[in-house]
């Protein structure tokens, strides 16, 4: 699968996902400027991304802990999740995520 | 306490790693003083996640981030640590005498032979939200803790969060301020049912205002806030009087002050050797997460390993005149009668 993943600076390029694998994971191996500080625990909120219109309403919602883990995330948005939280899939084939601020 | 103190080891950082460093070096009869920004022991494990379990330690199955840091701290309790809590290491220098002197940011000065990094991803700041120009009210009419109440007294007060410090210093503000409002991004909490409820009624009888919104800009001059851009989910936006906005989100790690000691750094890491786990600069060592070395594996494990061969190396700095005799804790009488055992 693949996942279209913008940075802070607005460049976009593709990257490879993994089947099983967190999108955290993916984009912070592929370079991007994720801190993922707790290692994927959904404990720090530093791997906030923004899921494009369409693709959101797509994923498994965010659990309870989840949610709360983004009151102490920067600049939320309706569109905003962890991305520790979201686990790659044949059917986010394309999920198109932007890094937010930090 | 005398100022500088003197000692045989400073410990920068007091989470799992430095915590054991002091067992190591202990064992080794090294006395240890240590620095952290955190106000507690424990480091992540204690500031992320106390609660979680962790599955990956050597012989304990299971254990939380709280049990871990406890253990650790009893395991320690022999060598008589000091522990100098809510300060940041900040300056280190080499003295004439080939010792080190380590700053504290509260002025704080620790000389010691031999310096110990266990400081994981460097310091936990505060998280400061990407509001354009912020850094200039910063001080001054943004802060991101409450320190002196006083400084708040009769203000226009913006608090910006949904955590426990929003709503404690929401309803701790309100009967001080001239006016409080507290604004976040959702009508949920992940804070304490009574201080959501304390908040809610404070808000029914009009002493503050809840609004669901984010800052989205600042408004003021010469560091001092006048108003902020509010925008709400539905991205309408309007302007709210304000003259004190406190953003509480909770912290980050970043590397800070170690930056600028001068030490041989690779992204942000400290390069070492693996047999002394010692930097490029003789007598600072760099244990844990804060180190890399061909392999480094980012695991509990692998920093309690460091700690016990940086120990062997940090003996012969603070008593070169020394032979170090290697003992086991089941078998030899002295370290037992140092454990308080025998």
């Amino acid at each position: 699968m693949k996942i279209v993943a913008t940075d802070r600076k607005g460049a976009t390029r593709d990257v490879e996902g993994r089947d099983g694998w967190s999108v955290m994971e993916i984009l912070r191996d592929a370079g991007f400027d994720i801190a993922a500080e707790c290692g994927g625990a959904c404990a720090c909120a530093t791997c906030h991304v923004y899921v494009t219109d369409g693709w959101y309403e797509k994923l498994s919602p965010p659990s309870d802990a989840e949610i709360d883990m983004l009151d102490m995330a920067l600049a939320v948005e309706p569109n905003s999740r962890l991305s520790c939280q979201i686990t790659c899939a044949p059917e986010l084939d394309g999920i198109a995520i932007t890094v937010a601020p930090e | 306490m005398s100022n500088p103190i003197e000692t045989d080891v400073a410990v920068i950082g007091a989470g799992p790693i430095g915590l054991f460093a002091v067992f190591e070096l202990g064992l080794l009869d090294l006395k240890c003083h240590l620095i952290d920004i955190l106000d507690r022991p424990g480091g992540q494990c204690t500031e992320l996640y106390p609660e979680k379990p962790i599955y990956d330690i050597p012989g304990l199955p299971i254990v939380t981030g709280q049990e871990l840091t406890d253990r650790l701290l009893e395991q320690a309790k022999p060598f008589s640590p000091t522990f100098h809590l809510s300060q940041m290491a900040s300056a280190l220098t080499k003295l004439d005498d080939g010792r080190w002197k380590l700053t504290s940011d509260v002025g704080m000065e620790i000389i010691a032979p031999v310096v110990v990094i266990a400081a994981g991803g460097g310091s936990f700041v505060p998280k400061r939200p990407p509001i354009p120009g912020i850094e200039s009210y910063e001080g001054k009419s943004v802060h991101y803790a409450v320190r002196k109440m006083d400084q708040f007294r009769g203000k226009n007060i913006l608090i910006a969060g949904g955590g426990d410090s929003a709503l404690d210093w929401t309803i701790n503000l309100a009967p001080i301020a001239a006016k409080l409002t507290l604004v976040h991004h959702r009508d949920g909490f992940r804070a304490a049912q009574h201080s959501v409820n304390q908040m809610r009624e404070l808000a029914a009888h009009g002493k503050i205002n809840f609004e669901i919104a984010s800052v989205k800009a600042l408004h003021g001059e010469d560091g001092q806030l006048h108003a902020v851009t509010l925008a709400n989910p539905e991205k309408k936006e309007w302007e709210h009087a304000c003259d004190m906005l406190i953003p509480f989100f909770g912290l980050t790690i970043k590397l800070g002050p170690i930056a600028d000691f001068g030490l041989n750094l690779t992204e942000n890491l400290i390069a070492v050797d693996t047999a002394k786990f010692e930097s490029t600069t003789p007598g600072i060592f760099a244990i844990g997460d804060i180190n890399t070395y061909p392999g480094k594996l980012k695991l509990i494990l692998s920093g309690f390993h460091e700690a016990a061969l940086m120990a062997q190396s940090a003996f012969h700095i603070v008593k070169p005149n020394e032979k170090l005799r290697f003992q086991y804790t089941t078998s030899s009488s002295s370290l037992q009668k140092k454990l308080g055992v025998a």
